[in-house]
């Protein structure tokens, strides 16, 4: 069965679009769509160093992201800047200097436009296992760090005065996101991943009452995405992390046509006493 | 209401001593000496900018203290009603889910700490749909839910009318006195607290006094803190006083003083038309660094800037 490329390329759609779309939710309530896209900008640079060193790529990708993490918190403290042009500076300048790095390495052929818009119908047994084992690893390490996360989430404070170290949270969930964003790029890219995280976790707020059930609808709806996406680029003959996207996209389109009515109609029910 | 001096003197919960907190190299509160013993009412007040969330915040351990010391009592469970909380609407939470966000319970418990505070009903609705004072009822119930030792209330009548803020500040101290729990209260307001609290501590970048309400009403430094006319009222809606703050940027009001500054740092405060409304003014700005700040507003950019 995983002789077919086409089969290993749903079987590593499916393996990220299941944790993509629960921490895909904490992006959205969290507000770090930003950070998500630095930290994937940021993964270029990754690449380079793994080239230049001979490093395995995960572990390299991994390594500058947490890099960009701590330089963002440092840099939150010094003040001045705000978040936003602080990510905008590290999101491109990583970016630029991930892809001078490899022109400076005129010696490594790479597949650039495989790395910014991914390549998933190239991955192979050995792709496939680290993403399916990578995906449990975040998969536990999220229901373990759910309570203190989501406490965080509604209010820092309040979680810190209630024992539920939130600092240590935030912290270990930026690295799940790192982690994650280094095992999903062969998928839709580095230019695209943002897209895999954000737009499942969007469209399953039209459905969900409660933060557990949305990020479950994420993951069904980023699993969703990314089969059709998949056949819609075998179909059209379309490059395969795009299509993804845009299949997200579509699904995300269609929960908002015709359910504002629908979900109006059940929160007066549920809020009459 | 209790007098905590016929109570047996219990292990303190929180025994703050000549703690300071700075930030950026000014304080905003130094030299502070806080004591919560179990079952009593403390409350905080003072004008805005006086340090009492900062205080409140280093008290349960969100803030550590820059000078001095805290010992909390050990296992010490806290409930927390924070002064501003808003829950990203992209987020859906129904009221009853939001009770367990830092603690397990079951069903009925999550209801009968609802019905406890009235809005069982609202159980399914969600936390987005609430009116302020449903919204505070509902922070109460969940705080409450975790059968707190010390239950730290920043401000809870934000948002709600002044009849529903007679109604909670009575349901404060009837949870109190059914519970058993002791309550930090942080309030600007003295006299609607006044009936409920064991002991009132009025800061402003430092504890200016302390004592039963009655008793800092009539004190000195609470007149010239809140202006003789709040202090005879209790309607403490207009501050003067002649301690120095932040410059905070604000417009600058000409002093409102009838009595002697000494020092030239006159400033008025206005209070009463929302909590963002005040002003300020001083007239020897640079000199007010490493001088007690507005350790609200401070706070308030902390944490947006913490979400980004």
């Amino acid at each position: 069965m995983l002789d077919d490329f086409f089969t290993r390329a749903l079987l590593a759609g499916l393996g990220i679009a299941v944790i993509a779309g629960p921490l895909g939710c904490f992006v959205v309530w969290r507000r770090m769509a930003y950070f998500g896209d630095t930290m994937a900008h940021s993964a270029l640079l990754g690449i380079a160093l793994a080239l230049a060193f001979e490093w395995a790529t995960l572990p390299a990708v991994f390594l500058i992201a947490a890099v960009v993490s701590l330089a963002l918190i440092l840099l939150q403290r010094r003040g001045g800047l705000s978040t936003d042009s602080l990510l905008g500076i590290l999101s491109h300048s990583t970016l630029a200097i991930g892809l001078v790095a490899l022109a400076f390495m005129p010696w490594v052929r790479v597949d650039l436009l495989g790395y910014l818009f991914g390549d998933i119908l190239a991955v192979t047994r050995a792709d496939l296992a680290a993403i399916w084992g990578g995906s449990a690893v975040v998969g536990a390490a999220l229901f373990l760090l759910w309570r203190p996360l989501l406490a965080g989430t509604v209010n820092a404070e309040l979680a810190s005065a209630e024992g539920q170290s939130p600092e240590l949270a935030r912290a270990a969930f930026m690295l799940l996101l790192a982690f994650v964003i280094a095992i999903a790029m062969k998928i839709v890219g580095i230019l695209l991943i943002t897209a895999l995280l954000i737009i499942p976790a969007a469209t399953a707020r039209r459905f969900a009452t409660s933060p557990e059930t949305m990020a479950l609808v994420a993951a069904v709806v980023g699993a969703m995405a990314s089969t059709g996406g998949l056949y819609l680029s075998l179909g059209y003959d379309t490059p395969s992390g795009p299509s993804i996207v845009v299949a997200a996209l579509m699904l995300f389109l269609l929960a908002l046509l015709p359910l504002p009515r629908l979900a109006r109609r059940r929160t007066t029910e549920e809020g009459a006493p | 209401m209790t007098d905590p001096m016929s109570r047996p003197r219990a292990q303190p919960l929180i025994d703050m001593r000549g703690v300071g907190v700075s930030r950026s190299g000014r304080w905003l509160v130094q030299g502070v000496d806080l004591v919560i013993r179990p079952g009593e009412i403390v409350t905080l007040i003072g004008p805005n900018g006086s340090g009492k969330t900062t205080t409140a915040k280093t008290a349960v351990g969100i803030l550590k203290p820059d000078s001095g010391r805290v010992d909390r009592a050990r296992d010490l469970v806290v409930g927390y009603v924070p002064q501003k909380l808003a829950i990203d609407r992209s987020l859906p939470m129904r009221v009853a889910r939001m009770m367990t966000l830092t603690t397990k319970a079951g069903a009925g418990a999550v209801e009968a700490a609802l019905d406890r505070v009235g809005i069982a009903h609202l159980a399914r609705a969600q936390v987005h749909d609430l009116s302020g004072g449903e919204f505070q009822r509902a922070l109460l119930a969940r705080a409450m839910l975790r059968r707190p030792d010390l239950l730290v209330l920043d401000e809870p009548v934000q948002g709600v009318d002044f009849s529903g803020e007679i109604a909670l500040y009575e349901l404060i101290s009837e949870l109190r006195d059914s519970e058993g729990c002791a309550v930090l209260l942080i309030s600007h307001d003295l006299h609607v607290v006044m009936a409920k609290t064991d002991r009132v501590i009025c800061l402003n970048g430092h504890v200016c006094c302390e004592g039963s309400p009655s008793s800092v009403a009539a004190s000195p430094a609470y007149r010239q803190l809140f202006g003789d006319r709040a202090a005879e009222a209790l309607a403490v809606y207009r501050h003067h006083h002649d301690h120095t703050h932040l410059p905070g940027g604000e417009i600058s009001y000409p002093a409102r003083h009838d009595h002697d500054d000494g020092d030239g740092y006159a400033h008025g405060h206005r209070h009463g038309d929302g909590p963002c409304s005040h002003a300020h003014g001083t007239t020897r700005e640079a000199d007010a660094a490493g001088r007690p700040g507005d350790a609200d507003e401070a706070d308030a950019r902390a944490v947006e800037d913490h979400h980004a």
